[in-house]
């Protein structure tokens, strides 16, 4: 039962900069095999920095990030994604010069068991209606879409997801929690960066806060209501 | 005889087929360059060193090993590429992440030292190569003489163009190129390796460029400047067809190519201003070329 109670990734002491600016002082924490976990606080408070240093597309990091026992400072982000580490940015990150049908084949498979392409209709059929239009004639809502399903596609064990529900409407916002429901009970694991905190409490089990670029508190989703005051604080919401 | 305008047909389809074969350097050499500046950004200013060495090349394994035409079709390209991908990755690969202009002069640079250097070893006459046994000749058409060498080069010209544009637009390799153009970060991030796509980019784009050398060999003369004489048109084709363009500067290459033959015919003193009083009139109208984006 060892093996079990270490966490999946875990993350010590990380610091990360843009040139100069030093963003990231120090942030730590853990998520265990099929958890979905995120990461709340205000803009700017470091959540996004932290999931780009854990793929390795910031300007320099240091500290510790363990993944499935490895150590991922140092490593480039193509080594970093062929471990499973799946990332699905902010700004969706779909390509203007690719159709539907070849963004969602870009992302190399990295691992067995990644959906297939009919699995991934299924679960989200706009994107077989309107897989020959130009990626970014999509809709941002179907642009989200197809920018979860490349990854699923991938066969990623670990998916790091930026803000998925930013600027959507309810109804989308649904179907992309169900979508999420549907790959946690896969025994996928999530790290979630969300803003829209409701959302993110339907689907979580843990959340963390950051504030100025570290981590300063942590509850599960069962005590949420004990701690939702305290949490409307530091988000000021 | 037929005649237009006063014109006879051998001189107007002699000087179309001129414009044709000039047009068919025009496109390959545009389009490595396009190729290259698309994915790293760098305005390759060796292109036409790289193609005059494509050119030297084919002639010194003529001259010191026998090696002929077609061995050369396939070691040409091989060598040159080879030179490039040396040159990205021990120079090129540090310029990235500075101005684009570092690259425009490192590659400025280069093109002069390996001008120098063919120019100190070999002057600058022309050496002939000869053209392979099997391209001898031409045939009567009636209208016009054609010489099957340069019909090759228009066929072989056209075929390497539409096999580029395909692979680009049409294969994963190409997607992983057009999205790696886009966002090389991202791209990266999904675990593909881009700075070997990138180096690779830039060997396939000197490559195509040694290619047009040795193709040009038996029509041009092997000589160190015809790379220099050629590029400025070069990069005003690039400039009408819109930096960056894959199908733009293939059919920007040869539009431009026969718009110069005619011009030979109907008014020969302006067939050497041509093209750039055409990229004046694009600048004005579409300073981002006939095929570019604006950004």
């Amino acid at each position: 039962m060892l093996e079990a109670a270490s966490p999946l990734l875990e993350v010590q002491d990380l610091h990360a900069f843009y040139g100069e600016s030093h963003v990231l002082h120090g942030v730590g924490f853990s998520v265990f095999a099929g958890e979905v976990v995120t990461l709340l606080g205000r803009n700017g408070a470091g959540k996004t920095t932290t999931l780009r240093s854990i793929m390795g597309i910031v300007g320099k990091r240091r500290g510790l990030i363990r993944y499935r026992g490895r150590d991922l400072i140092g490593l480039a982000s193509n080594r970093i994604a062929r471990l499973g580490m799946g990332y699905v940015p902010e700004e969706r990150g779909i390509f203007a010069a690719l159709s539907v049908e070849e963004n969602l084949l870009l992302p190399p498979r990295v691992a067995p068991g990644g959906l297939s392409i009919d699995a991934i209709h299924i679960l989200f059929p706009n994107l077989k209606e309107r897989r020959h239009s130009p990626g970014t004639r999509l809709s941002g809502g179907e642009q989200q879409m197809l920018a979860i399903a490349r990854i699923l596609r991938t066969g990623a064990g670990f998916i790091l997801l930026d803000e998925p529900t930013e600027g959507l409407a309810p109804v989308i916002i649904q179907q992309i929690g169900r979508a999420v429901r549907e790959l946690k009970r896969t025994g996928l694991t999530l790290l979630l960066v969300e803003q829209n905190f409701h959302w993110a409490a339907s689907i979580a089990d843990r959340h963390y806060v950051m504030e100025d670029g570290r981590v300063v508190d942590c509850f599960s989703n069962d005590d949420l209501d004990a701690n939702r005051e305290k949490l409307h604080r530091y988000l000021g919401v | 005889m037929m005649s237009l305008l006063g014109i006879s047909s051998q001189a107007l389809f002699g000087q179309l087929l001129l414009g044709l074969i000039n047009g068919s350097f025009y496109a390959l050499l545009s389009l490595g360059l396009a190729v290259i500046f698309g994915m790293l950004n760098v305005i390759n200013f060796a292109h036409g060193a790289q193609y005059m060495m494509g050119a030297f090349v084919a002639y010194l394994l003529l001259q010191f090993a026998g090696i002929g035409y077609w061995p050369a079709l396939v070691l040409v390209p091989v060598i040159i590429g080879g030179f490039g991908i040396v040159l990205e990755r021990t120079m090129l690969c540090r310029l990235y992440r500075l101005d684009p202009l570092y690259g425009l002069l490192l590659t400025f640079g280069i093109a002069m030292i390996i001008e120098g250097l063919f120019r100190y070893g070999y002057g600058v006459s022309g050496r002939p190569y000869p053209i392979p046994a099997a391209l001898q000749g031409g045939y009567n058409l009636g209208f016009m003489f054609l010489p099957v060498y340069r019909a090759w080069v228009v066929v072989a010209s056209l075929l390497l163009c539409l096999s580029t544009w395909f692979a680009i637009e049409r294969t994963r390799l190409g997607a992983m190129l057009r999205a790696a153009t886009e966002n090389p970060v991202l791209v990266q991030a999904f675990g593909i390796n881009v700075p070997l796509l990138v180096t690779a980019t830039y060997g396939f784009g000197v490559a195509l460029a040694g290619v047009a050398g040795l193709l040009a060999a038996p029509i041009l003369q092997v000589n160190p400047l015809m790379g220099s004489n050629l590029i400025i048109i070069v990069f005003a084709v690039v400039v009408i067809g819109g930096m960056g363009s894959i199908l733009g500067s293939i059919l920007t290459g040869f539009g431009l190519g026969i718009l110069e033959g005619l011009t030979k015919v109907f008014y020969p003193p302006a067939s050497n201003v041509v093209i750039f009083v055409v990229m004046v009139g694009v600048l004005l109208v579409k300073p981002a070329g006939l095929f570019g984006r604006e950004k």
